[in-house]
């Protein structure tokens, strides 16, 4: 493979529920600091929800707030931040050569449940529905608005993917960067679900939706107690660069992500389906040139779906079975499920694993359900394993959308 | 409403379409847009705002009659006077 086609990270920006920043967000997975708390949300009362709390008015002016989207909150604040963390000289930066691709489990429900209930106050009357509607609701805001945000001329995507989203984002990146099409990409995913009834109300009629009293242990992916979905939002955005562009800059390198795959189950709306988890894991390290012994950290999807959780392990033990020395994990167990932004933020909270050696855990994981029974799952305690050079990343979605991205530690 | 209680109710909603503004120096005489940073769909949002707040349909052609805080007054007096502040 020639030095243009290896794609390397070299910024991160995110906001999590347990954090703000890498550093902050990392800390938090390390000492088991969950961001799940009681939430209200309209017509169903208390819910549980991974909320975050990141300065708003750091990149945006308040009236960018009133006319802009959560979800374009979240991405302009995760772009700012990974583009100063990149270290790049922005001003000069060509802004028609930056691409922008961001990864979206849904978008528009908050918006158009908002203008719903606004003209109900009125009799429904339409002529009080917002002319910010559209902009609010076209399925590209969130990266629309970055580019707004930073007078980027690039293009810009949004990828619908379903809770896959984040992983998206980031494969997205590296074929543009690849295809030469940019020369920088700010990419991964966001959500700003937690603000939609509907997708509440929606896993609560699938008897998909977690109840726990305890918020912090409501979350309890792989656990025989557990009983469904914490909804989060939250962001996680990255730079991506052609590795001699970041070399020529000195950037300081996160990581490289050396193979990516997607395919489709093919089968149900919502069940997922091990045997082709299995095959986008198996693509994603043949791409990548390495075999399961090469995986050290395997961060999984599981949401604490009953049906969910039990695909995904039968999905890792097929393939990661006679793998002794590749450790398993789960971040939602933290802060709930951060739907199109899950994919980057788990990515994300094990990168520093390549400085460390640490594995953080998979919490509130007080009984095993047998079936969910995972060789080196790291339960309940970050586990020091020594170097660690690859991870690789499932995320997983409705309608049978399967992603999986792999990063390497970089070494020159 | 008095001349000055519309004023109010103006400023009131201009600080909440541009809550980043100073309005306390607006010259009434001067365009809207000279003064503050205000777009279309802001300006939309004063017309959207008074038809929430009193059902006041304005009508395109009129929306020239509210570039400016005395132009506004001037053509919303009529329309308001019987409405008690806070309608």
């Amino acid at each position: 493979m020639s030095d243009l086609d290896r794609i390397v990270i070299t910024g991160v920006g995110l906001t999590a529920p347990n954090g703000n920043s890498l550093p902050e967000y990392r800390h938090n997975l390390l000492v088991a600091k969950s961001g799940v708390v009681n939430y209200k949300t309209r017509y169903m009362g208390p819910v549980l929800a991974g909320i975050c709390n990141f300065d708003e008015l750091r990149y945006q002016k308040k009236k960018d707030l009133r006319r802009g989207t959560r979800a374009g909150s979240i991405a302009v604040y995760c772009a700012n931040e990974a583009v100063k963390d990149s270290g790049i000289d922005w001003p000069n930066v060509a802004r028609e050569n930056v691409g922008v691709y961001i990864g979206i489990t849904e978008h528009g429900n908050v918006e158009t449940e908002n203008e719903i209930y606004e003209i109900s106050k009125f009799e429904y009357d339409t002529k009080v529905w917002s002319h910010h509607h559209n902009p609010r609701t076209v399925a590209n805001n969130s990266a629309g608005e970055v580019t707004l945000n930073m007078g980027i001329t690039g293009p810009h995507l949004t990828l619908g993917a379903a809770c896959a989203a984040g992983n998206a984002g980031f494969i997205q990146a590296v074929q543009m960067l690849r295809l030469k099409e940019v020369d920088l990409a700010i990419a991964g995913g966001v959500s700003e679900s937690i603000h939609t009834f509907g997708i509440f109300a929606s896993f609560a009629a699938q008897g998909a939706l977690a109840t726990h009293e305890d918020p912090t242990k409501a979350c309890r992916p792989f656990d025989r107690n557990r009983n469904g979905i914490v909804v989060a939002e939250g962001g996680g955005l990255c730079t991506l660069e052609r590795l001699p562009d970041a070399l020529k800059r000195g950037a300081k390198i996160y990581a490289e992500v050396i193979g990516y795959a997607m395919n489709s189950d093919a089968k149900d709306f919502v069940l997922p389906d091990s045997n082709r988890q299995a095959e986008c894991i198996y693509l994603a390290m043949k791409r990548a040139g390495i075999g399961p012994e090469d995986v050290d950290i395997v961060s999984s999807h599981a949401t604490a779906t009953e049906q969910g959780d039990i695909e995904e392990a039968a999905a890792l033990r097929r393939v990661f079975g006679n793998s002794p020395k590749t450790f398993i994990n789960n971040t939602k167990s933290f802060i709930g499920h951060a739907m199109g932004a899950a994919g980057a933020l788990e990515l994300l909270g094990n990168v520093p694993s390549f400085d460390d050696g640490i594995v953080h855990a998979t919490i509130n994981l007080d009984e095993l359900d047998p079936r969910c029974a995972l060789p080196n799952l790291v339960i309940n305690q970050p586990r020091e394993i020594g170097p660690v050079k690859c991870i690789l990343n499932n995320s997983f979605g409705m309608l049978g959308i399967n992603s999986v991205v792999i990063i390497r530690k970089f070494q020159g | 409403m008095t001349s000055d209680q519309i004023r109010q109710v103006i400023l009131d909603i201009l600080g909440r379409i541009a809550p980043d503004e100073d309005l306390t120096d607006l010259d009434d005489a001067r365009p809207f847009r000279e003064q503050m940073e205000l777009d279309s769909m802001d300006f939309l949002d004063i017309v959207m705002e008074l038809r929430k707040m009193y059902r006041i349909q304005i009508p395109e052609e009129d929306y020239s009659n509210l570039n400016t805080m005395g132009g506004t007054v001037q053509y919303l007096l009529p329309r308001l006077k019987d409405v008690p502040v806070g309608a």
